[in-house]
């Protein structure tokens, strides 16, 4: 039998080597072909800790000099080696939070259209459609902000936005001072058209699992599409959806090209959403290479480090709600 | 019945409903405003001097003949180097331990690795290499795609061979086949369009992947393809002439912009159909 093998697997048992020696060979490399598959995927973790280590020790001159100050200070001056934190990881939340504020709701809507509305027909093109949203890589994202959506946003929106908001008392802060185009608000406006492909797709994935005898109950009992939607669908699928949600907010919080484009690179803190700000990928990709100095480096690489724990943390949740959720539906 | 309840239902439900078009026509309307764009202002500059000139000094014509080549080079390392290894703990993951401990965090870990930002992974590879080593270099901007690469490559190669019915393997494991040619031979075959679906995509990503190549293949002027040196690639340049105040260094940028995500749609368009056959097969 095994001779029959052999063959099929091209190895020739020539004269001078009998069965038992090629037999061994072939245990050998059975053995082999395991160990290496087995170190490839140990390599994965190594990659992970490679990258935890690397930026802890990359970031460990700053995190000396300034301590725990560093989270919180708000100065950044190059010239002084003075560093705070604070301003990016102000602007990565809050531009994460005006993407979300956007991409959720719209996102949870296509997904309802495309699992109970759209004809059948429709369902995969325009499926393919918010999938190649999603391909399109973040550097054309940013560079048709610059051009296109920031200019249109600084002529026609936040001029408007300015006036309106004007007389009220939160959002007038919020919506102060001359529309510069670039900035908080544009940025995360890019971020909500970016994550929104992915909000959709993993939202509509768990829509359609979602089995149609409770769908159909409901609407059997006279229930409207939004009332399936709303009370049978949703809360069927929260887990999912939040997995969703996280995984998008993951995507948005590290999301560096198309931010940079758009964000105007301003190390402050201001309190209205149209001023120009930075985010931490944003402050590394401008800054970065024109860092002289080790301890400008280090701040920068701590920033990485910084950006690194809250996405980890951020994905780590969406992952594990994401399998409590494929453990539901397989058990 | 009460009437004005039933009109209420009716009336929340039209409004969400008509939610539900609107923000399907909002999502697709970007899409297409994105596309138009970007075919007007990248054709209008797409000639053939933008594939056999080099990258100009400002207020001069030229191409993007250097840049181009940068990336092919680096995209073809990145991938020749992050495909085995991705296949190969694949392969270990849907074939040797798939029940066991370290699959179950090795999949967590690489699903995570697969959405982290990709600017951190380009402060990796500068610590461990640029910093290392003294001075930017091609290979660092290679090394630092091949990390992308991999979850892609890890991840699509145990869904496809999950997906392999175990008949196979029991069949070819009758008639005396060793596990490892098992493997090579028949589960690979019977997964090999799912496979190469997972390498496109993984050339799709990473070839508009600008953050990573910053700080470690930087950029280059001149044609150089010498890998221990500072190389160019077309999303950095992309990045340096949008944000220059030239407008021909701009009209290049949009043109580079064009090819890259004519390339990417390319590319998926391909994995689709490659996978689309696989399904009716």
């Amino acid at each position: 039998m095994v001779d029959v093998a052999l063959q099929g697997a091209g190895v020739s048992t020539t004269a001078h080597l009998d069965r038992g020696k090629v037999l061994q060979r072939l245990r050998l490399s059975d053995v082999a072909f395991r160990h290496l598959t087995r170190a490839a995927a140990a390599t994965v973790l190594i990659i992970l800790g490679g990258i935890i280590i690397s930026l802890i020790w990359g970031s460990l001159p700053a995190l000396r000099a300034f301590g725990v100050s560093f989270l919180y200070e708000e100065v950044w001056n190059p010239v002084t080696e003075k560093f705070g934190a604070i301003a990016p990881i102000y602007g990565t939340i809050v531009t994460s939070f005006i993407a979300m504020l956007i991409a959720v709701p719209v996102g949870l809507f296509i997904a309802l259209f495309l699992t109970e509305l759209c004809p059948m027909w429709l369902r995969r093109p325009i499926g393919i459609a918010i999938e190649l949203l999603a391909g399109i890589p973040s550097i054309i994202y940013g560079i048709w902000g610059l051009f296109v959506f920031a200019p249109f946003l600084q002529q026609h929106v936040q001029p408007f936005l300015i006036t309106i908001f004007g007389e009220i008392p939160i959002l007038s802060t919020l919506f102060a001072g001359p529309p510069y185009g670039i900035g908080v608000f544009t940025a995360g406006l890019i971020l909500a058209i970016m994550v929104l492909p992915f909000i959709t797709s993993i939202s509509r994935d768990v829509f359609e699992a979602v089995p149609p005898v409770l769908k159909e109950a409901a609407y059997g009992l006279g229930c409207t599409t939004w009332e399936v939607a709303r009370y049978v669908v949703l809360p069927y699928t929260r887990v999912g959806v939040i997995g969703g949600v996280m995984l998008g907010l993951g995507r948005a919080l590290g999301e560096t090209m198309a931010v940079t484009f758009v964000i105007g690179n301003a190390h402050r803190i201001s309190s209205s959403l149209l001023a120009p700000g930075t985010t931490i990928s944003a402050t590394i990709a401008n800054e970065f290479t024109e860092a002289v100095g080790d301890l400008y480096t280090s701040a920068l690489i701590a920033l990485g480090l910084i950006l690194f724990v809250i996405t980890f943390i951020v994905l780590a949740i969406a992952r594990l709600l994401l399998l409590r959720l494929n453990a539901r539906v397989g058990g | 019945m009460d009437a004005s309840l039933y009109a209420k239902r009716r009336r929340r439900n039209g409004t969400t409903m008509a939610l539900a078009y609107g923000a399907t026509g909002f999502g697709l309307s970007w899409l297409v405003l994105i596309l138009a764009v970007l075919l007007w202002e990248g054709f209008s500059g797409l000639s053939l001097s933008v594939f056999t000139e080099m990258t100009p000094p400002p207020g001069s014509a030229g191409g993007l003949l250097n840049p181009i080549a940068g990336s092919l080079v680096m995209t073809v390392i990145a991938v020749l180097i992050g495909t085995p290894l991705g296949i190969l703990a694949g392969t270990y993951m849907a074939e040797y331990g798939r029940y066991d401990k370290l699959t179950t965090v090795v999949r967590f870990i690489n699903d995570i690795l697969l959405s982290a930002p990709s600017i951190v992974v380009g402060l990796f590879v500068y610590e461990v290499m640029v910093a290392q080593m003294g001075h930017f270099s091609g290979w660092a901007g290679a090394v630092s795609l091949a990390v992308i690469v991999v979850p892609v490559v890890v991840r699509t190669t145990e869904d496809m061979l999950t997906l392999v019915p175990d008949t196979l393997r029991e069949a070819a494991a009758s008639i005396g086949l060793p596990r490892s040619l098992m493997i090579q031979r028949v589960a690979y075959r019977a997964a090999r369009a799912g496979m190469i679906t997972g390498v496109l995509l993984a050339v799709a990503r990473i070839s508009g992947e600008t953050a990573p190549l910053l700080f470690t293949a930087l950029n280059n002027q001149f044609w150089s393809l010498n890998l221990n040196a500072p190389v160019s690639s077309l999303p950095v340049v992309i990045f340096q002439f949008a944000l220059s105040p030239y407008k021909d260094w701009q009209k290049l940028a949009w043109t580079g912009a064009l090819i890259i995500t004519l390339a990417v749609l390319a590319l998926s368009i391909v994995a689709r159909i490659l996978t689309a056959q696989r399904k009716t097969s």
